[in-house]
């Protein structure tokens, strides 16, 4: 173990030791809330830049699997923890979790007052950092390498995590439709949660044209997750306009949303220090029941949430509403088969609590053909 | 949807008195409902039988019945009050009894009475184990294997599908009371047994062996929009096997991969929904094998339990006084976050610390019981600690329970050692953990102590690292800056550091300090930091930064009383939380300091500020360093915490603290025996008398000096540990050969013992001036049972007015001898109408909260005044105390001790023996108000022991000491038409003063030569209503033993003391020819 150090953009050093790699990362300095699921935090594309700040202080005892994952690697720039487990305690265990960042190459950070920190990020926001490890550099130094590594406003991220080439996920049981989803950072937990429900999954890159997506003559269009500032996102948006012609059912998730929102003509902005948890509460206006949510996002869409809005595919509302800070979790429109929100249904880490969301997306899609 | 307008009145019911499994944790549950329901203009009634409660404090609600909680009294009050709706889920089991009695009873139907929280169905769904295991079927949770039995036959023929081990479980009990698991024939024969009697169905189930799978708490929330959230999981490092109560646990789960947390979650939300708890919290209980994550659902329960307040400590959730909220119809987004101000109730607490629950024991005061840890919780109290890491929490948690036998150490490790210590943790006791630790200091691998006890590898792997640092430690050289940090976040104390170095603990603080490394102080926010807190409730870790904020007003800091005990328990927390209010009311900041988390005081409305900390000498000087910084400090209160924060008080006093109310000084004069005896002897004041004996030869010179009987115990113990009384030179002689290692450093205390003298406690308050005498209580037992354990009066019933006098001089004298600022305890004994000093408290009692229902006068409030500085004559102006004169008790109050005897089972399987002594064993206490002694009297055992028995038979068996005090008793049952059973001297006894009764045998005389049957068969078999049997020494002993733990397996009523025998007579007398009348306490206070 050897020194390491935490430097933020505003120049507040945190000095801990070295874990995972060693060496110098870079990214959005990010807390995230969940006690459980660092694993699938870690695999999760969307934090694809970020250096991920575990506010839980045990991290590690439940060691690396493969089921877990959600998707081929991890995506963190780094990853921050109090107290990393030394000892791997789980029958589903393949790896213990420093083997495992060691083997990706991620570098760590351990034994940082990680509350202090998250304070700080929430006081400040999110904002560039450095994990400087067992490296000889004065603190202007690392200051200064930090000051010159790229901001996330404005970062198109999704060509470094969207796959390449088409795949299929087939449905589970009897094949009921036929959804193309645009991966822009997909979790595996989602076309996993469609599946079940006897969807076959077309992923596709992110650069898919509207022509490509209606070649698979899809029954609906998922939009995934993803990294990045849905500002630069200029291309799937317009995409996304085509196919809300064609009334073909949309649902959009986190970066989705936010991109769905774009579509519709709203603005998006970037959060103090966003939403990275799995105890986000978050009400159903149609239902007015509260549903404890998975999130991770930086950025929120600006709409009405009160009343109605229009646009030029037709009337539309927001339906779900962070009861933390009142920020738009969802929407849909009233007049197209499309919906979309702000959190994670598919969960993983997190609570099943929207779960139904899958189920309101297959709901559509049955009206839309009339099964 | 907002609250429910048509509840304009509840009945909330409490748990009655403090019992294992049932603790203050329900005071603290209540005391947050009826603070909800008075904030929203709900008319509140309460009925509660305990004294020592918050909630009973006459603010908490409307009308207070401290009364007897069944259902034929709660009708009585429901039938006055006229409640809209009946709150049961807040009280624990006996809350939720008592309504479904009323729901039996038709009552509720009657008099149109909803049930608020959970309803009769849903209780029954929760409870009864066959709905329960139908409902998790039907969600698709597994239930592990298991039959309902209602006769032996049963039993036997169901363990032949289940095989052995076997868990037993008796329905509708609380706190596992009768369950156990059998590993053959013979245990399955008791254990069962005993769970068929237990349970008031009579109903167990046994059930196949998970013995050693992990084990898992979750705290569900619903509200009637079925919302649902998950407060708080929790992990027991103790595997499956041992009750959850008597379990080390952590929160959060700390072994879980998201996946299967999720899973947990997922059975959970569907259980709650399933048995259809509209409103409110309950706990869902898990099982998962090690190996392969499958899950089994054990239990829920469908109300606010021990658990929910842990949670809601661990958390800073507060569970009930949500689900108060929840019950009269708000929902869960409609109520704000405490802490956070800004956020809802709807979500999940997430943690950013680790938490860790120790119990806590008293073996001790059973020296025949069982040691081993079963599903039959047997702990006491319990600890919670907060740290960044799980090792820094533990460690704070076993110094949290002030045993030196709890705190980790390191001594050199002895041939043989992990062998021994490896078999032993295949057992859990009270000290396994420690056995762990040991073993591995002692070189067993963590596969070797997992294979012998299961605790989770995660956790074994903490007390290695814990191991380690303390190597490091013990490396000669330097105690750097490096080791230090390290040790310190691995939560060792200074006195550990200094043990491990062979330096004093000062020297290791000095050394600490010099290189500035003191703990900050973080806060318990529900949200990880993700919002900011605006409740100052505080943990201390070693890390960067601290959360204190400034202050402005002057604040005083109050000493909790750590985890409840025997002896130490809810009567303490109520005085610190009253001295907290009173200071708040007196425009104060008040600051608490405490590590129980069943309390009210560690509830972070109580107090400004709370830091739950554990309380010795570092934790404590650290928190007043902190505060020191933060603002102006008044001092510490120690003398409301009982004898903890007392202990406290010359160390902190030497390192410069400030402590209010009576100085360090007067404490030591008041306990030091020398010191005090020169006060007694200069006030013409008489103490029993007493000699040091360092030999057994100058025992038994003393005892013939001062003369038999006396009392003896070892000098160095309190609390009347190893105390006895002896009749003669061969016991006494007896006693210092099995009980002490006597030496000159070691001496025997021999105190004359004051035999049938009539025993008197009194607590006042005296500021240095004036003397406010609070009350004068009478003990029913004589003298030489533990106060603490003896039923008492107030007023006195029998004490003269020339005694009452010199009494309340006495009272003054010794208090302004010892120099007494706030409350002082004195306990007098009257024999022979001559006045004897036995000792004086300057501190809180327990009875105070007893004395301060009984006269309307809010004592504990009024003695932290004092030591603020106010005088006597202030309060007095002020109100707080009565304008003239001194503590009026309204009605007559009797307080009865609730023993834990039924939970203790010896080694054979046997009970453990019911006989009152010099040794406290009581758990807690109830009280009776009412304007007679005998109805007073039979009240108090109502809730304590269970109804007397108003006709039957009756078994008597008096000690030869004991005949002639028994006798107009025992005539005044036969007139009252009772049938008296007696073994033949006692018989003999009573015929020769006209007393008929009919010969019986002892249990060692065996049946007789025509099957006639021994007392004992006939208790067994239920023929018997009520037993009397004063103890002798030890030659007839075995009988008595027999006698007394056989109607304690039966729950027949049992008196032990001729004077209690008398109060029976009186309260039985009463019950005859009337019913048992209600009042409130404001209407008595009126």
């Amino acid at each position: 173990m050897s020194t390491a150090f935490l430097v933020l953009d505003d120049g507040r050093v945190f000095e801990g030791q070295s874990w995972g790699s060693t060496g110098k990362t870079f990214g959005e300095a990010v807390f995230q809330t969940g006690m459980t699921g660092y694993q699938e935090t870690l695999t999760d594309p969307s934090y694809h830049k970020q250096v991920v700040v575990m506010t839980a202080p045990h991290i590690g005892n439940t060691g690396f699997n493969t089921q877990d994952n959600e998707s081929e690697k991890i995506w963190v720039a780094g990853f921050v923890v109090r107290n990393p487990s030394s000892l791997v305690s789980n029958w589903r265990s393949e790896n213990d979790l420093e083997s495992e960042l060691i083997a990706q190459n991620i570098v760590g950070l351990q034994g940082v007052d990680t509350r202090a920190l998250t304070r700080h990020l929430r006081d400040r926001g999110a904002m560039r950092v450095g994990i400087f490890s067992d490296l000889e550099m004065t603190r202007e130094e690392m200051v200064v390498e930090v000051r010159k590594s790229s901001q996330m406003s404005g970062s198109f991220l999704v060509s470094d995590v969207s796959t390449k080439t088409p795949y299929v996920v087939p449905a589970k049981g009897e094949k009921k439709f036929v959804v193309a989803a645009l991966d822009l950072g997909i979790k595996s937990a989602t076309p996993r949660a469609l599946s079940e429900r006897g969807v076959e999954v077309h992923v596709l890159p992110f650069d898919s044209t509207a022509e490509d997506i209606c070649a698979l003559s899809p029954d609906g269009l998922f939009i995934s997750n993803g990294p990045g500032d849905p500002a630069t996102m200029i291309q799937v948006i317009e995409v996304v306009r085509q196919i809300l012609l064609k009334q073909i059912p949309i649902f959009g998730i986190c970066f989705g949303h936010q991109i769905l929102g774009r579509a519709l003509g709203f603005e998006t902005y970037k959060l103090t220090f966003g939403h990275r948890g799995i105890n986000q509460p978050v009400i159903d206006k149609l239902t007015s029941k509260v549903e404890i949510t998975s999130h991770n996002h930086g950025f929120a869409l600006a709409a009405p949430t009160e009343t109605e809005f229009t646009t030029v595919y037709g009337r539309g509302e927001v339906t779900h509403v962070s009861l933390n800070d009142g920020v738009v979790e969802g929407l849909h429109l009233i007049d197209r088969p499309a919906f979309s929100v702000q959190y994670h249904p598919e969960a993983a880490a997190g609570p099943h609590d929207a779960q139904y969301l899958f189920d309101r997306f297959v709901d559509m899609m049955s009206l839309k053909v009339g099964k | 949807m907002p609250r429910d307008t048509s509840i304009k009145s509840v009945l909330v019911i409490g748990s009655g008195p403090i019992v294992i499994g049932q603790a203050c944790e329900f005071d603290y549950s209540g005391t947050q409902a009826c603070r909800v329901l008075r904030e929203e203009g709900i008319r509140v009634i309460l009925v509660n039988s305990n004294p020592a409660t918050i909630m009973t404090d006459p603010e908490f609600a409307d009308a207070t019945y401290i009364e007897p909680i069944t259902p034929e009294v709660i009708e009585k009050i429901i039938a006055h009050e006229k409640p809209d709706a009946v709150l049961a889920t807040l009280g624990g089991q006996t809350a939720l009894n008592a309504a479904i009695g009323l729901f039996e009873r038709g009552t509720l139907a009657k008099y149109g009475v909803k049930l608020i929280g959970a309803d009769v169905a849903a209780i029954q769904r929760g409870e009864n184990r066959e709905l329960f295991r139908a409902i998790v079927e039907k969600i698709g949770g597994e239930s592990a294997l298991s039959i309902i039995c209602h006769t032996m036959d049963e039993i036997f023929t169901a363990v032949k599908t289940l095989n052995y081990p076997v868990v037993v479980r008796p329905s509708f009990t609380m706190g596992g009371l009768g369950s156990g698991i059998a590993f053959d024939e013979e245990e399955l024969r008791q254990i069962a047994g005993a769970g068929l009697r237990h349970s008031p169905t009579s109903e167990v189930l046994l059930e196949e062996s998970i013995i050693g799978w992990k084990e898992y708490e979750l705290e569900v929330m619903r509200d009637r929009k079925d919302n649902v959230v998950i407060v708080c999981s929790i992990e027991n490092v103790d595997p499956m096997g041992v009750h959850t109560g008597d379990s080390i646990t952590v929160a959060p789960a700390m072994t879980l991969t998201d996946v299967e947390y999720q899973r947990l979650r997922d059975l959970s939300l569907r259980i709650i929904r399933e048995v259809g708890v509209d409103t409110g919290g309950c706990n869902i209980q898990f099982a998962v094998n090690p190996v392969d994550g499958r899950i089994i659902v054990i239990e829920m329960n469908p109300r606010v339990s021990r658990s929910s307040a842990l949670a809601s400590k661990a958390t800073g959730f507060p569970i009930a006084k949500i689900a108060t909220k929840l019950a009269i119809g708000y929902t869960l987004d409609e109520i704000q976050n405490d802490i956070t101000k800004v956020t809802p109730a709807s979500f999940e607490p997430t943690l950013d610390y680790v938490v860790v629950k120790m119990p806590r024991f008293a073996f001790e005061k059973f020296a025949d019981a069982d040691p081993r840890l079963t599903t039959t919780m047997k702990s006491v109290g319990e600890a919670m600690a907060i740290g960044r890491s799980f090792s820094e929490a533990l460690m704070k948690a076993l110094r949290s329970l002030e045993r030196k036998e709890a705190i980790f150490s390191w001594p050199e490790v002895r041939a043989g050692e992990k062998d021994q210590l490896l078999s032993q943790i295949s057992v859990p006791t009270e000290y396994r953990l420690q056995q762990v630790q040991r073993a591995m200091w002692a070189g067993a691998t963590i596969d070797e102590v997992f294979a012998a006890c299961k605790i989770d590898p995660w956790y074994l792997r903490q007390l290695e690292l814990i191991n380690q640092q303390a190597e490091q430690i013990a490396v000669p050289g330097e105690l750097t800056s490096q080791i230090l940090r390290g040790a310190k976040s691995n939560g060792f104390s200074d006195y550990q550091i200094a043990k491990i170095r062979g330096i004093s603990e000062d020297e290791v603080r000095r050394i600490r300090h010099h290189l500035s490394i003191r703990p900050v102080y973080k806060t318990v926010d529900t949200c990880a930091a993700e919002f900011e807190a605006f409740t100052p409730y505080h943990y201390s870790s070693y890390e960067e930064e601290s959360e204190v904020r400034p202050r402005t007003v002057p604040a005083v800091i109050i000493l909790g009383s750590g985890p409840n005990r025997i002896g130490q328990g809810i009567e303490f927390d109520y005085s610190c939380v009253h001295a907290s209010f009173a200071l708040r009311a007196a425009g104060y900041e008040t600051i608490m300091i405490n590590c129980n988390p069943e309390t009210v005081s560690t509830d972070y409305d109580t107090s400004n500020r709370l830091y739950f900390e554990p309380l010795t000498l570092e934790d404590v000087l650290e928190v007043i360093h902190a505060e020191t910084q933060a603002g102006p400090l008044l001092g510490v209160i120690t003398q409301l915490g009982g004898q903890t924060p007392l202990g406290l008080a010359a160390g902190l006093k030497a390192n410069g603290v400030t402590i209010l109310g009576t100085s360090p000084e007067a404490i030591n004069l008041a306990e030091e025996r020398g010191a005090f005896g020169n006060i007694l002897f200069e006030q013409e004041l008489t103490a029993p008398e007493f000699g040091m004996a360092a030999s057994q030869l100058e025992a038994i010179t003393i005892a013939t000096r001062i003369g038999y009987p006396v009392l003896v115990r070892p000098s160095f113990v309190l609390g009347g540990r190893g105390m006895e009384i002896v009749y003669d030179d061969q016991s006494l002689a007896g006693f210092i050969s099995r009980a002490t290692d006597i030496t000159p450093d070691h001496p025997v205390l021999v105190d004359r013992f004051l035999d049938s003298a009539i025993e008197i406690d009194v607590d006042a308050l005296f500021d240095g001036d004036e003397l406010f005498l609070g009350g004068v209580m009478e003990h029913i037992e004589e003298a030489g049972i533990h106060s603490g354990d003896s039923a008492c009066v107030l007023p006195s019933m029998t004490v003269s007015a020339d005694s009452l006098a010199e009494i309340i001089q006495a009272t003054l004298m010794i208090a302004r001898g010892v120099g007494v600022r706030g409350l002082i305890n004195i306990q007098f004994a009257i024999a022979d109408s001559k006045l004897y000093v036995l000792e004086a408290n300057p501190r809180a009692s327990r009875t105070v909260p007893f004395v301060s229902k009984s006269t309307g006068v809010p004592l504990a409030k009024a003695a932290a005044r004092i030591s603020v500085g106010s005088s006597i004559a202030e309060l007095r102006a002020e109100g707080l105390l009565p304008t003239i004169g001194d503590g009026v008790a309204h009605g007559v109050s009797v307080k009865e001790a609730v023993l834990p005897w039924n939970r203790f089972r010896r080694l054979d399987g046997r009970g453990v023996d019911a006989v009152l002594g010099p040794e406290m064993r009581s758990t807690g206490e109830v009280m009776g108000i009412s304007p007679t002694f005998g109805e007073s009297y039979a009240k108090s055992q109502i809730q304590a022991f269970g109804p007397l028995p108003k006709t039957g038979t009756v078994f008597i068996s008096l000690a030869d000491k004991n005949k002639v005090h028994g006798v107009d008793a025992a005539a005044g049952l036969s007139t009252l038409g009772f049938k008296i059973l007696a073994t033949q001297g006692t018989a003999e006894f009573l015929a020769s003063h006209g007393v008929p009764s009919v010969t019986v045998r002892k249990n060692s005389e065996g049946k007789g030569p025509m099957g006639e049957r021994t007392i004992v068969d006939m208790i067994n078999s239920g023929d018997i209503d009520l037993v009397i049997n004063t103890p002798v020494g030890r030659g007839t002993r075995h009988d008595g033993w027999a006698i007394r733990t056989a109607a304690v397996q039966r729950s027949i009523p049992i008196i032990t003391t001729t004077a209690g025998f008398n109060a029976a007579v009186e309260g039985i007398r009463f019950l005859q020819s009337n019913e048992v009348s209600i009042k409130s306490l404001q209407e008595w206070l009126a």
